[in-house]
């Protein structure tokens, strides 16, 4: 007999690992099959719920601010207790690692481009620099790491308007690294303490603390020992210390994955990765199994039920060359304008369509047709595969992956129970 | 990206179509296309296991694309560098946007050998040895006692470190005193015979000349699902030699490999191997690096062994009444595993059988990558590398180690003192 789970999940970020979970939680045997490692590894590790509506940022509230979202908005489908739900699951998966559970509100956290992001849940180590406490701010950046800039962070942060001091400072890294060399190589310095480098790294640092209440220093304060470095640092400098999120590669984006691959092998969920899905099987209406190709052959992984959590634009679940849009894995309808030009606004940040594009889902997150009719009734979609919403000018990324693969895997594991 | 924010905030990617290996000039391959696909996003650089420990080292990025880019515009040499990559093929495996990484760099590592480095230097005489350990063991197997005498002495160890560079800190791998192909000719070739149930074992170098007992448990696991194995002619996969960019050696090999094959594709047979480097070769690095007639359907046909019995038999519902003694493995994936989707499947697999206890030691990558760690220079870097394995290994409840690559056991073994076993063996010991 060949390769056969209850349900099948398509798909290794964020969204598909949820969804798999939540539904091995069901009792259901699951599998889930990804291609590539997930964008989570240059996702900054920050969970947006919902950040900004219609230009209007930042909100206080998520929860409150749903019924300002359009209708055709995946969280419409899943509502406020999807959200929920799926915040608890993740909060599950992340035990003390993470904050932000104890209230509905989004904490403001800052970025390393100086920006200001509101956020529902951030890993403990940010939480010390949040700019909702009026202390005086430190920003230590590294010669030769160009991926951050704490001088002119500081002065978008002042610009920002937030109620304390910044300052930012260039030092020498107490070892020298080839030029560009990758914050992940910083970071394993630290966690390892090769050479010394935690004591040299306070020492040179100490000198400019200079009265800011705590310092801020990009997230690569050690990995492993992540906890133990902070925590010298603190010792030793006096003041509280906390990490930055970085652009890509992004080390709490990394740690994130780490996590999750801990939590679906802990629910004993089969892993399949390296190879892309490429195509399916139907029987009477219904999806039996999706085909992967491993170079050359495709292979069936047959299940019950499918959960498509392949991304958006980045991830590859959805495709587009210059005529068109689509889903290049089961074909599903994605909605466009027939002229290019409608697709993007000239503003960077403007209100794109491409941004929204994606599946449109049923009430029970089943993609549907150009006529409103479901392609599979065992298939559901979740995450960046689907549209509806902005995801990045909403800042609502990693919640809309969370609630949807959560609602999706429950959803497939319940119908598996029948 | 200046911010925690996302790339979407810029025009969708127009992604062309990009088939590598389909797009050749003048004889050349032209890889621009997969070069511009990098959109600098550095994921490779953070999964490099070289990059992680060597510091002089730039990276898949600067390798692949970056190198390529340089090349095309001026009259730039490639860079020495190139010959640090291990060929672990793991930046493949991480780009989200599809960059042929491991085709440039072994492109970029044969036009380096081929046209800067001198052919009399001590370097590339060790490492043509090195790529051709088929040719040794060939050697070296026709009086393994002898062989096996002369280099476990530690004074011709250390000879080989001062005259050839290969470091005198590993012991070689022993040669078996009866080869696999000895041991399948006695035994009078396969005792299953069928119409539809057919496999030709790809055995590689080491099964062959070092682990006989690996060969041996893939015919007798395979005869026992009712397959007729057939043991084609066959030379080195290759893999050692597009490490250390003696492309030429490697086509050479290929070429005898994918037409004894394709004969026998022909005949109804699909292509199995036990080494996961060996099916790697076969299935994607020849199809890009060389254009053979039937190159395409070898590459199609070509499974790892457990892999292919996952496809086509029960091997869940087989194993479940099996039983075998208690034993506990500390299992490593190869990268060339990880590259295929393979990375997973054995602990899935004894996972549920009574009697295994079976503990995956963990996503870092052994660090001897072939020839890389035999070298004198690259010892160092390969044990850092290790480092990360050993301790998990030690970590682990098993006392034996499990892997499906052969040079990953050997220093598996070198790193622990541990035994060190192919999945195989144990569904040799559960079904047979
Ligand atoms: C640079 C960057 C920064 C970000 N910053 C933030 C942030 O600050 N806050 C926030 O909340 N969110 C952020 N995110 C978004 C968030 O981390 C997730 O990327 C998002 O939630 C989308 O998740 P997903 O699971 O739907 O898709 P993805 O993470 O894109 O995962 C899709 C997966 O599907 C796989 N796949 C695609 N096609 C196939 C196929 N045919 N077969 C098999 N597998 C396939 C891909 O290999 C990939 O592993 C950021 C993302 C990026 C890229
Ligand atoms: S093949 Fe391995 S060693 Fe070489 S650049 Fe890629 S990841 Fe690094
Ligand atoms: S992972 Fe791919 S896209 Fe990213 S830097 Fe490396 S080659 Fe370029």
């Amino acid at each position: 007999m060949p390769i056969r789970d209850d349900v099948v999940v398509i798909g290794g970020g964020l969204a598909g690992s949820m969804a798999a979970l939540s539904a091995a939680e069901s009792g259901a045997g699951v599998r889930l099959i990804s291609h590539k490692k997930s964008t989570l590894r240059q996702a900054s590790g920050l969970i947006d719920v919902l950040g900004a509506v219609d230009g209007d940022a930042p909100i206080a509230d998520p929860f409150a601010a749903l019924d300002r979202l359009p209708e055709e908005h995946p969280y419409r489908v899943v509502g406020a207790e999807g959200i929920r739900e799926g915040l608890r699951r993740f909060d599950d998966v992340v035990g003390d690692r993470y904050l932000g559970s104890h209230t509905d509100r989004n904490a403001l956290v800052p970025t390393h481009g100086g920006t200001i992001k509101p956020t529902a849940r951030y890993p403990v180590s940010v939480a010390p620099g949040l700019a909702s406490a009026a202390e005086d701010t430190l920003l230590v950046g590294f010669r030769g790491l160009t991926d951050f800039d704490p001088v002119a962070a500081a002065a978008h942060l002042e610009a920002a308007g937030v109620p304390f001091d910044v300052d930012g400072a260039v030092v020498e890294f107490p070892i020298q690294f080839r030029d560009d060399a990758r914050t992940t190589r910083f970071a394993k310095a630290i966690d390892e303490d090769q050479e010394d480098v935690r004591d040299r790294l306070a020492g040179t640092v100490a000198a400019g603390i200079d009265g800011h209440d705590r310092v801020g220093f990009p997230a690569m304060l050690g990995d492993d020992h992540g906890t133990a470095v902070r925590e010298y640092l603190e010792d030793r400098l006096g003041v509280a210390v906390f990490q930055i999120p970085t652009g890509p590669p992004s080390l709490l984006g990394m740690q994130l994955e780490d996590q999750l691959i801990d939590a679906l092998e802990r629910a004993e969920v089969r892993l399949s990765t390296g190879n892309p899905a490429v195509g399916y099987e139907a029987e009477d209406g219904r999806l039996t199994a999706v085909t992967v190709d491993r170079r050359g052959q495709e292979v069936p992984y047959h299940a019950t039920e499918f959960v498509l959590a392949t991304g958006g634009l980045v991830g590859k679940g959805i495709d587009s060359d210059r005529e068109s849009v689509s889903e290049p894995l089961f074909g599903c309808h994605v909605p466009h304008p027939e002229d290019r030009y409608e697709w993007s606004e000239s503003e960077a940040f403007g209100d794109h369509a491409f941004a929204r594009f994606g599946v449109v889902p049923d009430d029970d997150l089943r993609p549907t047709d150009a006529d409103s009719a479901v392609h599979f009734p065992n298939l559901r979609a979740a995450g960046g595969v689907l549209g509806g919403a902005d995801v990045a000018r909403e800042k609502s990324a990693a919640g809309v992956s969370i609630a949807t693969g959560t609602y999706a895997g429950r959803r497939a594991g319940e119908e598996v129970a029948q | 990206m200046s911010d925690a924010e996302f790339p979407q905030s810029t025009e969708p990617t127009v992604q062309d179509d990009f088939e590598p290996v389909s797009v050749f000039e003048d004889g050349e391959m032209d890889l621009r296309p997969g070069a511009d696909n990098c959109y600098k996003c550095s994921v490779c650089d953070t999964t490099c296991p070289v990059a992680e420990v060597d510091d002089d080292f730039p990276g898949p990025k600067f390798q692949g694309p970056e190198q390529w880019r340089l090349k095309r515009k001026d009259d730039v040499e490639v860079d020495d560098s190139i010959m640090s990559c291990s060929n672990c093929m793991r930046c493949d495996d991480a780009c989200p946007s599809g960059v042929p990484l491991s085709q440039m760099h072994n492109t970029a590592r044969g036009e380096y050998v081929d046209e800067q480095m001198s052919k009399l230097s001590r370097e590339y005489v060790r490492n043509r040895i090195l790529a051709n350990y088929g040719t040794l063991a060939r050697l070296g197997s026709k009086v393994p006692r002898l062989t096996n005498l002369v280099m476990g002495n530690s004074l011709v160890q250390r000879l080989n470190e001062k005259l050839l560079g290969i470091t005198a800190e590993r012991d070689f791998p022993a040669f078996a005193t009866r080869t696999f192909r000895e041991w399948w000719r006695e035994r009078g070739g396969p005792q299953v015979q069928s119409e539809d149930k057919r496999v030709a074992y790809f055995h590689g170098c080491y099964s062959n000349y070092n682990t006989p007992e690996v060969g041996k448990a893939m015919v007798r696991v395979f005869e026992e699902f009712g397959y007729e194995v057939v043991v084609p002619r066959q030379r080195c996969s290759g893999t050692p030699m597009f490490a250390n960019g003696m492309l030429d050696d490697a086509e050479r090999a290929a070429s005898v490999n994918v037409s004894e094959l394709s004969d026998l594709l022909e005949e109804g047979y699909d292509v199995i191997a036990s080494c996961t480097s060996c099916s790697m070769s076969l299935r994607q690095e020849y199809p890009e690096l060389f254009q053979l007639s039937g190159i395409e359907e070898v590459a199609a046909n070509t499974y790892e062994s457990l892999e292919y019995l996952r496809i086509h038999e029960d091997l869940d519902g087989a194993l479940a009444d099996a039983a075998v003694d208690e034993q506990a493995f500390a299992y490593h994936a190869p990268c060339h595993a990880r590259n295929q989707g393979l990375d997973r499947q054995a602990v899935e697999l004894f996972r549920e059988v009574d009697g295994v206890e079976m503990e995956d030691v963990g996503d870092s990558c052994s660090g001897i990558s072939g020839t890389y760690g035999w070298k004198e220079e690259k010892y160092e870097t390969s044990m850092k590398i290790g480092e990360d394995m050993f301790e998990h290994m030690h970590d682990a409840a098993g006392e034996v180690g499990m892997t499906e690559c052969p040079t990953c056991s050997m220093q598996m073994e070198h790193g622990t003192g541990y035994e060190i076993k192919h999945p195989l063996q144990l569904l040799e010991e559960a079904l047979c």
